[in-house]
């Protein structure tokens, strides 16, 4: 017992991820900890998806389960639990029944390697970004075999585009990533790095964000990554394969209940995934923002309060909105559930001033807070643009994305090249 | 930190990428074949991390598992599967395939027995991680000239390709 109490403890003071220090006991509670974590995200994303798209179109959105819509997931995970799960009869039976697992494993193991910190990552590997986008593009085999298995017509149509949409967006992916991988290696002795914690170190030491870097040349490598990434997850505007008002839903046509929500998670968990890699590459990860420009203890200090600030923002917001609820009394239940949701917030955010937890928390913070901004903007792509045609969106693809990301993989090289040959020789 | 790469994982993925070999040239529907071989691939990755190369393991599962085999689900798919299960299959050379494999087989016991000191006698202990880098190193340095035919090579077939599915250039 004792040992085991030790072999817990020996990690705690460490400053290495526990893949990394081979502490089987704290990767096991990371795993669980980012499972957990992204599952409530993905709830909170259905909530606000809904929320923010009927705001955006001058409707209210879900109202009527819980105050202001707050338990709506809840109630459709419970629905969707309850449902028949239908197999149709000329499905092929073994590949209907493995290609949703398959999704939702590609899009759930690729946070083996996402740094929501310094430390705080499951593991940290030579090949970080790479694993990122190899595993990620195991997905489209799930897809695929989902559409192909269905034995109908919508479905296949869906897959087949979903999976040409994917494979033309990862080359001009990689050719963008490639150019923020070359910026990694502008140190003293020259050599670049894959992995995810040593890119946005990378970041730290040259004292810039990458998106910054040879302005504009940075922009543009992530302006062509964000384009690529919302091509990659298959949504709005980019949305083909589950073309409502052509192929009824796409490649998940004939799924249902359960299954069909596993897709749902690993298409939101998938989102969650690419945004944390245009964060790592470009957005300096798990930094604050101007960490060089605003440096010193009292930044420091002022920064650190912000996660408290922004959760008791959040519980204002609610006890405002709860005084607001009708006075009457068949409201009564909804305004309490509404005002103890914001002194949950508000208590979290309480516990965030702490300055113990908040030294801990505040990497995962920022880290969040700029994927959070990511997940807004798909929402906002969903509510704005009208959806492109299929040979417009090859066309973009091929003929636009992929030769700027060649154009600008060659610019940032020679860029590089010169400032070490040249300014600082 | 433990090596991770005992011989237990080992059998493991090999015997994985057997069945997966095995359900390929027995399946008789081609997308199943064509899954069982993204096992077999995906297992070798595995084989490729347990011998400290996580930089080609990676490639692996981008280019084959993520790439080529999506195309070739794609193609099959496309096929009309009722008819190609009820063709029969191209396996009338089996006595020359098995020939084949009793003498490759051979060739590999008569290896293992005779040359048993060109194996070490102990797992290799490379430091996993720079092993990006090092590949770095020499495909750009050491083997710049091979690497640079090997591009050609796939740049003349790209063309190729390019030259015969468009009827107007």
């Amino acid at each position: 017992m004792g040992q085991i109490i030790q072999y817990i403890e020996s990690y705690l003071g460490s400053d290495k991820t526990p893949g990394a220090a081979g502490n089987m006991f704290w990767a096991l509670v990371y795993i669980m900890l980012v499972f957990v974590g992204l599952s409530v995200a993905v709830i909170a994303m259905n909530w606000l998806e809904r929320k923010i798209l009927a705001h955006m179109q001058v409707r209210l959105g879900p109202m009527r389960v819980g105050p202001h819509g707050l338990l709506q997931p809840i109630a459709d995970a419970i629905k969707l639990l309850l449902k028949e799960d239908i197999i149709p009869t000329e499905a092929d039976g073994f590949i209907f029944w493995t290609a949703p697992f398959i999704v939702v494993l590609a899009a759930f193991t690729v946070f083996v390697v996402v740094p929501f910190g310094p430390t705080h990552a499951i593991t940290d590997m030579n090949i970080g970004i790479l694993f990122m986008l190899g595993v990620s593009s195991l997905s489209v085999l799930g897809i695929v075999m989902a559409g192909w298995a269905s034995n109908s017509h919508y479905p296949l149509i869906g897959a087949l585009r979903s999976s040409a949409q994917m494979v033309s967006y990862e080359v001009a992916m990689g050719l963008a990533v490639v150019s923020a991988i070359l910026m990694t290696s502008l140190n003293a002795e020259g050599t670049g790095t894959l992995s995810m914690i040593g890119i946005v170190q990378a970041q730290l030491a040259q004292g810039e964000w990458f998106i910054f870097k040879f302005f504009p040349l940075g922009l543009i490598a992530f302006f062509i990554f964000a384009v690529a990434m919302v091509a990659e997850t298959n949504r709005a505007p980019f949305d083909l394969a589950e073309a409502e008002s052509e192929l009824t839903a796409g490649f998940h046509t004939e799924y249902s209940g359960f299954r069909w929500s596993l897709f749902f998670l690993a298409e939101y968990s998938a989102m969650i995934a690419v945004s944390s890699i245009a964060v790592t590459l470009w957005l300096g990860g798990w930094l604050r923002p101007f960490p060089n420009l605003l440096s010193g203890a009292t930044w420091d200090q002022g920064f650190s309060f912000f996660p408290g600030a922004t959760f008791l923002f959040f519980a204002a917001m609610c006890f405002f909105n709860a005084a607001r609820m009708p006075k009457h009394p068949l409201f009564r239940i909804q305004t309490i559930g509404l005002a103890g949701f914001g002194a949950a917030l508000g208590l979290i955010g309480l516990a965030l001033f702490i300055p113990a937890v908040s030294v801990r928390i505040q990497d995962i913070f920022w880290f969040a807070a700029k994927v959070a901004c990511f997940m807004y903007l798909y929402i906002w792509y969903r509510g704005t643009f009208p959806r492109y045609r299929f040979d417009q969106l090859m066309r973009m693809g091929w003929k636009v994305l992929l030769p700027m990301g060649l154009g600008v993989l060659v610019l940032t090289a020679s860029v590089a090249l010169l400032q070490q040959k040249i300014w600082h020789p | 930190m433990a090596p991770v790469a005992t011989p237990f994982f080992f059998y493991v993925f090999a015997g994985i990428m057997l069945i997966g070999g095995i359900m390929v040239i027995t399946r008789k529907n081609p997308v199943h074949s064509a899954l069982a071989l993204i096992v077999t691939l995906l297992a070798q990755a595995s084989i490729y991390l347990m011998l400290y190369a996580p930089f080609v393991a990676g490639v692996q599962i981008i280019l084959y598992a993520g790439g080529i085999m999506v195309l070739f689900l794609f193609v099959i798919m496309l096929v009309s599967i009722d008819r190609s299960m009820k063709d029969r299959q191209f396996n009338s050379q089996w006595i020359v395939g098995a020939i084949a494999a009793i003498v490759l087989g051979g060739l590999f016991i008569a290896v293992y027995m005779k040359g048993m000191n060109i194996f070490p006698d102990h797992a290799l202990s490379i430091v996993e991680n720079d092993n990006t880098q090092n590949v770095a190193t020499m495909l750009y340095g050491q083997y710049m000239f091979a690497f640079e035919i090997a591009s050609l090579l796939l740049l003349v077939a790209i063309i190729g390709a390019v030259v015969m599915a468009k009827k107007r250039i």
